[in-house]
C-alpha cells in the first residue's frame, strides 16, 4: 500500500502555486496495535494556499496532522518539505523544519505571561557576557517583539504581553497561539480545530486571523469539523477517509452536503462533477 | 488563613430575582478581590503569616524576640531552609521529593567519614559530598523521566535505599566535629551582621536562594521548569526537552540537599546518622507555606525561605514559650493543612 517515494515526481502537480508543494506526504501508515490509523495516507500543501483536512472521527486526521508536526512517528511512508524528504521524530524537529502547530489543546503554558509563552522554546538571550556567560534572557526585547508579533496578525484585545495567559479568554488565548505559530513558522503552519472551543464573534476573528497568516505568506494546513468554516476560508479540501485521502474538493465547485457525503463514505467522489473537485486531486 | 476568616459581606437591598442559568451566588467582592491578589502576589500570603506569627510570639514569650533567639531562629532555619530550596525546584515541576533529609544525612556522612576516617582533605570530602547528593539526585530523576514513575514512588524507595546506606557507611556511629577538617565545620561559623550573630550557613542558604531566583526567572532553563510543572504535554508540544529538564531538577536539587548536608554539619559540629530525619515534612511544609502550589508551575523561591521562617519561628516561638515537643509537630501540622486548603482556593481565582 505504500507508495515508493519516485512516486511523488510523478504526482500531478496543482495548478494552485509553482509545481513543487511545500508540504507533502507520502503514503503514510500509522498503526495502534490492531487500529490503523493511517493506511497509505497521502497530502500536498501548495505555498499560498489553505488547505482544509476533513474528515469523520476515526478516519485518521489527527494521526495525519501529528505525523506532520512531529508528535507522533509514522510505521511506514514519507514526508518532504521542499522536495526533501524529512524526518519528524519530535515536534522540535518539526519546527526545525519550518513547520509550526497550533494543537487543539493550544500548547500554552497558563501560568506564565504572553511573550514568556510566544517565546518559550526559543528564549532570546541577552547579548554580550550577561547573555553568553550568565545566560540572561533579553525580557524587554521579547516583550516588544512579542507585542510587535500580536500587532502585526491585528490582535488588538491584548494589551499587554506580561499578561498571564490564563487571565485571557479562549478566543485570546487562541490568538497566542496562532501568533506563535505564525511569527516562527517560515514554511507551514498546521491549525488543529481552532474554533472547536470558540463561539461565533470568537471564531470570526480566527478565521480572519487564518486568512492573515495565509496572506502574509504561509500556507496553513487547518483540521476542522465545523464545514462552513471550511468552506470560507479554504482554498482546497482534502477528505479523510479510513486513514487515507479519497477526495481533494474544490469548495468553490461543490456543496457542504457533497463534502459531507464523501467524508461519511454515501458518495463515491468519482460521481462528483469535475468543478467539485480539486486541480490535481485524485 | 488570613483571608478565610473574612466575613463575607452582607448584601445590600432585597434579594435579586433569581437569574436563569446563573450559576450559584457571586462570592462577595471582599474574598474575590484578595483570591485574586493572593492568586498574583504569591508571597504576600506567606509574609502575613510569618509577621502574624512572630507578633503573636513576641507578646506570648517575651524574650522570644532578643536577639540571641533570632540567631537562633535564623541558624535553624538554614537547615530546613536550603533543603526547602531544592525541594521547591522539584514541587515546581509538580513532583514531590521525599527523600530530601535522607540525601542530607548521607553525604554528611560521606563528607565526615572520609575527612574523619579516611584522611581525605576537608575540601576534597567536601566536593566529593557534593558530588554524593548530586548522584542521589540524578538517581531519582532517572526514575522519573526514563523509568516513568511517580516522583512520590521513587523519592518514598530512595528515602529508604539513601538512609540505609547512610547507616551502613556510618556504622550507625556519630562523627565528631573534633575529628574533622575544619572546611567542613565553616558553616557553622558566626560573623555579626548589624549586630544578629548569623553563622556562614545561613548566608549560604540566602546565596543559595539568590542564585537559584536569578536562575528560575531570567534563564531559559528556569522558564522551562515553570512551564514542565505547568503544564507537561504543552511544554513539550511547545519544544521544551522536558525529561532533560526534569533530570536537571533533580540533580541541582540534589546538589543542594548536599549544601544543606554542609550546614548541617556546621551547625551540629559532628555528623550524626539520626540527624534531619524529620526534616522531609518539615521541607514541604515550608515549600507549601511559602505559597508554592503542590500542583506544580507556580510559587516563588524566596516564598519558602518565608515559608522556613514560618516553621522555623513556630517551632522556636513554642519552645521559648515552654509548650510540649509535641505540641510544635501539632501547630506545623495544623499549618501545613490550612496552607494547603489556602492554595487550592486560591486557584480557583484561576479562570
Amino acid at each position: 500500500m505504500n507508495q515508493p517515494s519516485t512516486d511523488a515526481a510523478a504526482r500531478p502537480t496543482g495548478p494552485t502555486g509553482p509545481a513543487e508543494p511545500i508540504l507533502q506526504a507520502v503514503g503514510l501508515v500509522k498503526r495502534y496495535g490492531s487500529v490503523t490509523a493511517l493506511a497509505g495516507a497521502d497530502l500536498e500543501l501548495y505555498p499560498g494556499e489553505i488547505l482544509a483536512v476533513i474528515g469523520d472521527n476515526g478516519a485518521g486526521k489527527s494521526s495525519l496532522i501529528k505525523a506532520l508536526s512531529g508528535a507522533v512517528v509514522p510505521d511506514a511512508g514519507q514526508i518532504l518539505v521542499e522536495g526533501r524528504p524529512v524526518r519528524l521524530p519530535t515536534p522540535i524537529a518539526a519546527r526545525e523544519a519550518g513547520i509550526e502547530t497550533v494543537h487543539q489543546s493550544l500548547a500554552v503554558s497558563p501560568s506564565l505571561d504572553i511573550a514568556t509563552n510566544l517565546f518559550l522554546g526559543r528564549e532570546l538571550r541577552r547579548p554580550g557576557v550577561l547573555g553568553s556567560v550568565f545566560r540572561m534572557l533579553d525580557r524587554a526585547r521579547m516583550r516588544s517583539e512579542a507585542a510587535r508579533h500580536l500587532s502585526e496578525l491585528g490582535i488588538t484585545t491584548i494589551q499587554n504581553p506580561n499578561q498571564a495567559v490564563e487571565t485571557l479568554s479562549g478566543g485570546q488565548r487562541q490568538a497566542v497561539a496562532v501568533a506563535r505559530a505564525a511569527a516562527f513558522g517560515n514554511k507551514v503552519v498546521i491549525m488543529d480545530e481552532p474554533t472547536a472551543a470558540l463561539g461565533v464573534r470568537e471564531s470570526r476573528a480566527v478565521l480572519d486571523l487564518i486568512l492573515k497568516v495565509r496572506d502574509s505568506g504561509l500556507p496553513v494546513i487547518l483540521i476542522s469539523h465545523n464545514m462552513p468554516h471550511v468552506f470560507e476560508v479554504a482554498d482546497r479540501v482534502h477528505v479523510q477517509r479510513l486513514g487515507r485521502r479519497i477526495a481533494t474538493l474544490a469548495p468553490s465547485g461543490c456543496s457542504m452536503s457533497d463534502a459531507v457525503a464523501v467524508m461519511t463514505g454515501a458518495l463515491d467522489p468519482a460521481e462528483l462533477p469535475e468543478e467539485a473537485l480539486a486541480p490535481g486531486a485524485l | 488563613m488570613t483571608t478565610s476568616n473574612t466575613p463575607r459581606v452582607p448584601t445590600t437591598g432585597p434579594e435579586p430575582p433569581p437569574v436563569p442559568l446563573a450559576e450559584e451566588a457571586r462570592p462577595p467582592a471582599l474574598v474575590d478581590r484578595a483570591q485574586r491578589l493572593l492568586h498574583a502576589q504569591a508571597t504576600l500570603g506567606p509574609a502575613a503569616v510569618l509577621l502574624i506569627t512572630v507578633v503573636a510570639f513576641s507578646l506570648v514569650a517575651p524574650n522570644f524576640l532578643n536577639p540571641a533567639n533570632i540567631s537562633l531562629i535564623l541558624q535553624q532555619t538554614a537547615v530546613i531552609g536550603t533543603l526547602a530550596l531544592g525541594q521547591t525546584l522539584i514541587i515546581l515541576t509538580m513532583g514531590i521529593d521525599l527523600s530530601v533529609g535522607s540525601i542530607m544525612v548521607l553525604c554528611s556522612i560521606v563528607m565526615g567519614r572520609l575527612s574523619a576516617d579516611a584522611g581525605v582533605s576537608g575540601p576534597v570530602a567536601l566536593l566529593v559530598g557534593l558530588a554524593c547528593g548530586m548522584a542521589c539526585g540524578l538517581v531519582n530523576g532517572l526514575l522519573v523521566t526514563r523509568v516513568k514513575l511517580p516522583p512520590f514512588i521513587v523519592t518514598l524507595g530512595s528515602l529508604n535505599i539513601f538512609f540505609a546506606l547512610n547507616l551502613w557507611i556510618s556504622k550507625s556511629e556519630t562523627i565528631r566535629g573534633a575529628d574533622m577538617d575544619e572546611v567542613l565545620l565553616w558553616t557553622g561559623q558566626v560573623v555579626t551582621v548589624g549586630g544578629t550573630r548569623l553563622t556562614y550557613g545561613s548566608l549560604l542558604m540566602l546565596l543559595i536562594c539568590a542564585v537559584l531566583a536569578y536562575a528560575l526567572h531570567r534563564t531559559r532553563w528556569g522558564r522551562h521548569v515553570y512551564a514542565t510543572g505547568d503544564d507537561k504535554e504543552a511544554a513539550r508540544l511547545s519544544g521544551v526537552r522536558v525529561n532533560r529538564v526534569l533530570l536537571s531538577v533533580y540533580a541541582v536539587a540534589g546538589l543542594v540537599y548536599a549544601v544543606g548536608a554542609w550546614i548541617l554539619i556546621g551547625r551540629i559540629a559532628s555528623a550524626s546518622p539520626q540527624a534531619g530525619v524529620m526534616d522531609n515534612l518539615d521541607s514541604i511544609t515550608a515549600v507549601v507555606l511559602g505559597g508554592t502550589s503542590l500542583f506544580g508551575g507556580r510559587g516563588l523561591i524566596i516564598g519558602t525561605v518565608v515559608g522556613a521562617l514560618i516553621v522555623g519561628v513556630c517551632r522556636n516561638g513554642l519552645s521559648v514559650a515552654g509548650v510540649d515537643v509535641l505540641w510544635q509537630n501539632f501547630a506545623v501540622g495544623v499549618l501545613v493543612i490550612l496552607a494547603v486548603s489556602l492554595d487550592q482556593w486560591i486557584r480557583k481565582a484561576r479562570r
